[in-house]
């Protein structure tokens, strides 16, 4: 069993397999470089000379599976699926969420929450609020990966922020912003 | 005598901006050279007024870095050699291009210009002290910086040139012989002969394993990958632990510089020089007898064409190679010097000097 890995004289000349090594990677380069060229002579996309995607510029289609940044679902009157039941709170194994819940006078709802936090630098990302919910009310498919802040303060996302995210759209891509005050928040 | 002046002074800044260019060149070429081999795009964002010109501004912006860090210096360095080294490393890299001829003679005004910094009857040797008085520089910076691992990557340095200028020396001696000189206008000169009539006698055909000998030392020499143990940047780290901004930057410049000049005398050497195949002084003599005639300046813009080019591709060559080929143990490159390199290169002026004996007999 296993790799003989005793040299022939050939490999162990060294030079004629160097000389092999040398001619890949020169027609790694002279096909590259042609794709280059050509991309800039006809102006098209579909020629590479390369794999890179341009991060910023360029990105690639996200899965719809791909967990993001989390939001609040509404119901159609504009008020948060959330009944406050804590599930989500309860289940995190980061202990970032963190729920105040209050009354309603709505029989079939019964509870509100009126504070509704999810501290974002605290979030492992594990989906597990997601499947806890009874209500589906919180789900994390907005598609937006780019959150960070200046300050802790600003990973701290508020209830009124959580319900104005959308959904991403058909290819992955996040239809709507963080809010830039959040950026710099300071607390 | 001002005319003398002017003309040397010219001779110097060719040399002088040629290399220089050619090696803050280089660190874009590497970039970029390993992005496109490598099926990347490599580096692109430094960008002036927007204009990002495939990162040509990126040595500019390295320069800037280098320029504008902290200059440190450890409490224990020993000042004076820890502030030398770096130079001493340029310099000598920077002065061996000296004597590499980039031309034939230009005739001006009656004026006979040889198109050479300096004409030294002895440049192969002065090439060859240059290159090895460069190890100095590194040798310094590994004692001077009092840091164990920068002295350990000294000693490493120092054993390899050792072992690789020994075969570099040895590798030359048949090009000297072939070409009866050590002056590289003469060698340059020398091959422009042909053999048989139609192939262009140049280093590469009279001595092609003094060719590959002289180019792996020469590689060895110029302390990058595979043979770039002395730095290792990546894991071993080597003499320049120390060393940070601009002095960190002239060891890197100077490590450019001397691919620059390997890849200089690989072309004055092996190459041809400055010799475009089947141009003579009065213009193209083809071996089947068609005759192109050229005025002088003419055939001298080609000549210094030929030799740019002939770098250039050599400088890609090294680049290709170091890009390639994964490092080289300490011990493997030692054994190849000692019982590889060497024993060939002996070998080779062994057999040279018989081939001559037989050919003048």
């Amino acid at each position: 069993m296993g790799f003989d890995s005793r040299l022939t004289f050939r490999q162990r000349f060294y030079l004629v397999e160097v000389l092999a090594g040398l001619g890949i990677t020169a027609a790694h380069f002279f096909r590259n470089l042609g794709g280059h060229i050509a991309r800039t002579i006809f102006r098209s996309k579909r020629i590479r000379g390369a794999v890179t995607i341009q991060y910023p510029e360029e990105r690639r289609p996200y899965s719809p599976r791909l967990r993001s940044l989390h939001r609040l679902v509404r119901r159609e009157d504009g008020s948060p699926r959330c009944v406050a039941c804590m599930m989500c709170e309860t289940v995190c194994p980061a202990r970032c969420i963190y729920i105040v819940a209050g009354e309603l006078p709505n029989p079939d709802i019964e509870k509100v929450p009126v504070r509704f936090d999810i501290d974002v630098g605290k979030c492992v990302f594990c989906g597990f609020c997601v499947e806890a919910c009874p209500e589906d009310a919180i789900r994390m498919d907005t598609g937006i990966l780019e959150f960070s802040s200046y300050s802790r303060g600003g990973m701290v996302y508020t209830m009124d922020v959580l319900l104005s995210l959308e959904p991403a759209g058909p290819d992955g891509a996040p239809r709507s912003t963080v809010p830039k005050a959040l950026w710099a928040k300071e607390r | 005598m001002l005319t003398d002046l002017g003309i040397a002074f010219g001779r110097v800044a060719f040399i002088m901006l040629f290399v220089l260019n050619l090696g803050g060149l280089l660190t874009w070429v590497e970039r970029k050279q390993s992005a496109i081999m490598q099926d990347r795009i490599g580096a692109n964002r430094a960008s002036v007024f927007g204009l990002r010109l495939w990162g040509l501004f990126h040595p500019v912006a390295d320069a800037i870095k280098m320029l504008t860090k902290e200059d440190f210096i450890p409490a224990r360095a020993d000042r004076v050699l820890f502030n030398l080294a770096p130079v001493v490393s340029l310099f000598f890299a920077l002065v061996a291009f000296a004597a590499i001829p980039f031309g034939d003679s230009l005739r001006v005004d009656g004026r006979e210009i040889p198109l050479q910094a300096v004409n030294l009857n002895v440049g192969v040797l002065y090439i060859f002290a240059m290159l090895s008085l460069g190890v100095y520089g590194v040798m310094m910076a590994g004692w001077a910086s009092a840091n164990n691992y920068a002295l350990l990557g000294g000693q490493r340095a120092a054993a390899l040139m050792i072992s690789a200028e020994i075969a570099i020396g040895a590798s030359i001696m048949g090009v000297a012989m072939v070409y009866g000189s050590l002056n590289m206008m003469e060698i340059a000169r020398g091959q422009g002969a042909l053999l048989w009539g139609w192939l262009p006698a140049w280093g590469i055909v009279t001595q092609p394993l003094g060719f590959i000998l002289f180019l792996t030392a020469g590689i060895a020499s110029t302390k990058r990958v595979p043979f770039d143990f002395p730095e290792g940047e990546s894991e071993i780290i080597g003499y320049f632990v120390e060393y940070s901004g601009m002095k960190f930057g002239m060891f890197m410049m100077a490590d450019f510089v001397e691919t620059v000049v390997i890849a200089g005398m690989t072309t004055a050497l092996f190459l041809g020089g400055w010799q475009v195949p089947y141009l003579g002084p009065e213009g193209f003599v083809f071996p089947w007898g068609t005759m192109w005639s050229l005025s002088h300046l003419a055939v001298v813009a080609l000549q210094i064409l030929a030799f740019s080019l002939k770098v250039a591709f050599m400088c890609w060559f090294l680049m290709l190679i170091r890009w390639t080929l994964p490092r080289f143990r300490y011990d493997q490159a030692m054994r190849l010097g000692w019982l590889g390199l060497f024993p060939l290169s002996i070998l080779n002026i062994v057999a040279t000097g018989i081939v001559l004996l037989g050919l003048r007999a």
